[in-house]
């Protein structure tokens, strides 16, 4: 218990001291100011623009760095969609793994296009490292430097003033790989590798057990294969992109993937460290820090609440365990609790943290089976789902959809004392107050939209693994994690069917780009827009009193669209289990 | 317009190359130059013969061995080509019976035995290759491992202190027991 506060504590530490170095790099990269990288990289990004044609001079207004975002997305589709049903023809597929079938690709495609990163499929089962290396982890890659592109384009809309322009994307995507993406991966990826993810190209080992295994067919189980690959460069990307479509089929529960304590802090860190950031960097090309530490704050808060809940429900455990005769009290000699769907070396408070970090953010990785977690502690994962992925969020998208409540926030509070709204020196005006609401509902009306559609037709409820109010959670987790571009589970729902392949597939495509679009949408109208200097009446938006009002707005906002239908599920769930 | 498809063409294949061919590639030959052990999946070798990973788990049923954590993989427990959480919700019956079987697997197999039953080992892990047990749930097993090998109780202690990992750093993460190195250990004590 002790302990287990103590690694919150240091976690949350570690990730708050490294916001301003990392920010104000980041900052610099994104003002095309010398950042150190720039003297060693700086030639390759100049060979980069000069293969693909791209002048990096020439500003884009917005409805063209949206076009140029689309086709770069398209064109990443088609060559991951084709990697996955010609993979039996490519080298690199020691397993022989044949085509991925059709829908299973469609979903895969889409789902790492849109950083979402939704396993339909086993990767061990599945994917060759071809497709893995080739399709995946350059998706891992490039999708998240798209979400952050189009972040930097929305603060260069606050920005900039009478401005047509909002900067150009292949710059903003070239720049984010090159000097943010991929040297933080090649860090991360080195250290996961020293504590034991494997990194190799050789075929899957086999192992004579200790002890054969009798099946109940009477047969004999004398060998073990186990599935290996080039798995530390993938993991890496997949935490810092927020991607979290694991190698594994287990995900950061594998032992291959995510071996040790050390290398599961480090898998956490490396998903909430660029979003956390990225707060500062908007501060910081705002002109003032302090409106990126007021979000930040906002951000943390809701976090912990929420983390404390998951905790201390996964810790109590249920009383269902413990009647059946298990001790589930907490010694110095186990974590007991909730053990279901848990690994030992993580024990209660490890998996917990992991579960909120994956979803506050858009990760999606997991290193437990938040399906197996008690009714509250599950309800955790996904009610932050449910808030719209603003709770850090995913690199890029968490912190353009907090700016969205936000805008919605000096809305309201521009209601109350009757005056125009205004945020970081731009007037909010109906224009840009329909596309936030658009932003904020969209993803709403998808998830519960998708959920009922499954919940009425025989091909959705067939999914649903778990009895009860407990399939319909699964049901409700699974289009909220597509359409917030989450990517985790409630693993037990049967996803692999044309009817979930499809329909998630398209929550994730309405939940990424309408959102994406949208936001670049306002992005260009601030852009054009002149300066409002801030006078007596201006509401402070880098204050204590607009944290307050932030967190309300987000929380009662998710608290009015989903209470509902959590109470179908989680809620209703806990009253059987305390009750029965 | 054109010149933005072709753009998104140029672009997708040059960062295939650098993220997708040089990136992993480079990470591989650092990762088989300075951790080749890890980078291979921390493989066990006995006299010339792979006999497991330390960080995959395995199945034990006989009572001369320490047992490991149920397993949901299939077909067989810890199926290390397909890794795999049980998935059951907490309120699922099928999870209470499996619970409960367990425990009485457990007890039937050590019938003096009046200890609490520590929930890790009752319990199916989220990869279903958890290496690991708890230092309770190797606490629990001493009394039937000792008595089944016709050895003292204070030897198998003795072992399990050794192949017990403290957090790591002596902060992160939980006290654990590596089942599959211990009952090696275990069967090197006869050989001796």
């Amino acid at each position: 218990m002790t302990y287990g506060i103590i690694q919150i504590v240091l976690f949350l530490s570690v990730v708050l001291l490294l916001v301003k170095p990392l920010g104000w790099y980041m900052t610099r990269v994104y003002e095309n100011k010398p950042c150190g990288l720039d003297r060693i990289l700086g030639p390759v990004e100049r060979a980069i623009y000069r293969l693909c044609g791209v002048n990096p001079a020439n500003e884009m207004g917005w409805k063209r760095y949206t076009v140029a975002m689309l086709a770069f997305n398209a064109a990443g589709f088609i060559v991951l969609y084709a990697l996955m049903r010609l993979q039996g023809f490519l080298p690199l597929n020691p397993q022989h793994f044949p085509a991925v079938p059709s829908d299973m690709a469609f979903n895969t495609a889409v789902s790492f296009i849109t950083n979402t990163n939704w396993q339909a499929y086993g990767g061990e089962t599945t994917m060759s490292y071809l497709t893995q290396m080739l399709g995946l982890a350059v998706q891992n890659f490039v999708s998240a430097a798209s979400g952050m592109a189009v972040l930097v384009a929305l603060i260069r809309g606050f920005v900039r003033r009478n401005s047509q322009t909002i900067g150009n994307f292949w710059v903003d995507l070239t720049r984010s790989l090159l000097y943010i993406l991929i040297p933080l991966s090649l860090i991360i990826a080195i250290l996961l590798a020293s504590q034991g993810v494997v990194q190799t190209f050789k075929a899957y080992p086999t192992a004579t057990l200790v002890e054969p295994i009798t099946m109940a067919d009477g047969n004999s189980v004398t060998e073990q294969t186990i599935a290996v690959g080039p798995t530390a460069s993938q993991i890496a990307i997949k935490h810092l992109g927020t991607n979290g479509g694991g190698f594994f089929n287990a995900n950061s529960a594998h032992p291959l993937e995510n071996p040790t304590p050390l290398s599961n802090f480090l898998e956490m860190l490396a998903i909430i460290l660029i979003p956390g950031a990225l707060c500062y960097t908007f501060g910081k090309m705002a002109g003032d820090t302090k409106q990126g530490w007021a979000i930040l704050a906002s951000m943390v808060i809701i976090f912990i609440c929420l983390l404390a809940l998951c905790c201390w429900s996964e810790q109590k455990g249920t009383p269902q365990l413990i009647s059946a005769g298990a001790d589930l009290q907490a010694s110095s000699t186990q974590s007991g609790g909730n053990m279901e769907g848990k690994e030992v070396r993580f024990g209660i408070f490890n998996s917990a943290l992991f579960a909120t970090t994956t979803t506050g953010t858009s990760c999606g990785a997991v290193n437990s089976m938040h399906d197996s977690y008690t009714p509250l502690g599950g309800m955790v994962p996904m009610w932050l789902i449910q808030l719209g992925e603003v709770i850090f969020g995913g690199v890029g998208s968490g912190l353009y959809g907090m700016l969205a409540f936000a805008i919605l926030t000096v809305f309201i509070a521009g209601l109350m004392v009757g005056r125009t709204p205004e945020y970081l020196g731009k007037k909010i005006e109906s224009y840009e107050m329909k596309m936030a609401s658009l932003v904020i509902l969209l993803p709403i009306f998808l998830a519960l939209v998708g959920t009922a559609v499954a919940v009425a037709t025989k091909a959705g409820q067939a999914g649903a693994f778990n009895p009860g109010p407990h399939g319909f959670s699964e049901i409700l987790y699974g289009y909220s994690s597509a359409t917030n571009n989450n990517g985790s589970a409630f693993g037990g729902l049967s996803c692999n069917t044309p009817f979930y392949n499809y329909t998630l597939a398209i929550a994730m495509l309405g939940g990424r780009y309408l959102f994406k679009i949208l936001m670049l949408a306002i992005a260009g109208s601030l852009a054009a827009k002149k300066y409002v200097p801030a006078s007596a009446g201006t509401l402070s938006t880098s204050d204590s009193m607009f944290v307050i009002l932030l967190i309300s707005v987000v929380i009662v906002v998710g608290a009015l669209s989903f209470i509902p239908a959590l109470a179908l599920g989680p809620i209703v769930e806990h009253l059987m289990m305390i009750g029965r | 317009m054109i010149r933005i498809l072709r753009q998104s063409v140029a672009c997708i294949v040059v960062f295939t190359v650098i993220t997708g061919v040089i990136y992993p590639l480079v990470v591989t030959g650092v990762a088989q130059l300075v951790f080749p052990h890890q980078a291979n999946g921390s493989l066990l070798i006995d006299n010339g013969k792979t006999v497991g990973s330390s960080l995959i788990g395995q199945s034990f049923s006989s009572p001369k061995y320490f047992w490991a954590r149920p397993s949901a993989t299939s077909p067989m427990p810890y199926n290390a080509a397909n890794s795999s959480g049980s998935n059951l919700g907490p309120l699922n019956p099928a999870l209470t019976e499996n619970v409960k079987a367990r425990i009485t697997q457990l007890k039937a197999a050590d019938a003096a035995s009046k200890q609490a039953v520590p929930v890790d080992l009752v319990t199916a892990s989220g990869s279903g290759l958890d290496p690991d047990i708890s230092p309770a749930a190797a606490e629990y097993q001493v009394s039937r491992v000792a008595k089944t090998r016709n050895i003292d109780e204070s030897e198998v202690r003795k072992l399990i202190a050794e192949y017990t990992r403290d957090r790591q750093l002596g902060i992160l993460g939980e006290p654990r027991v590596n089942v599959l190195e211990l009952n090696l250990a275990l069967d090197g004590l006869k050989n001796k």
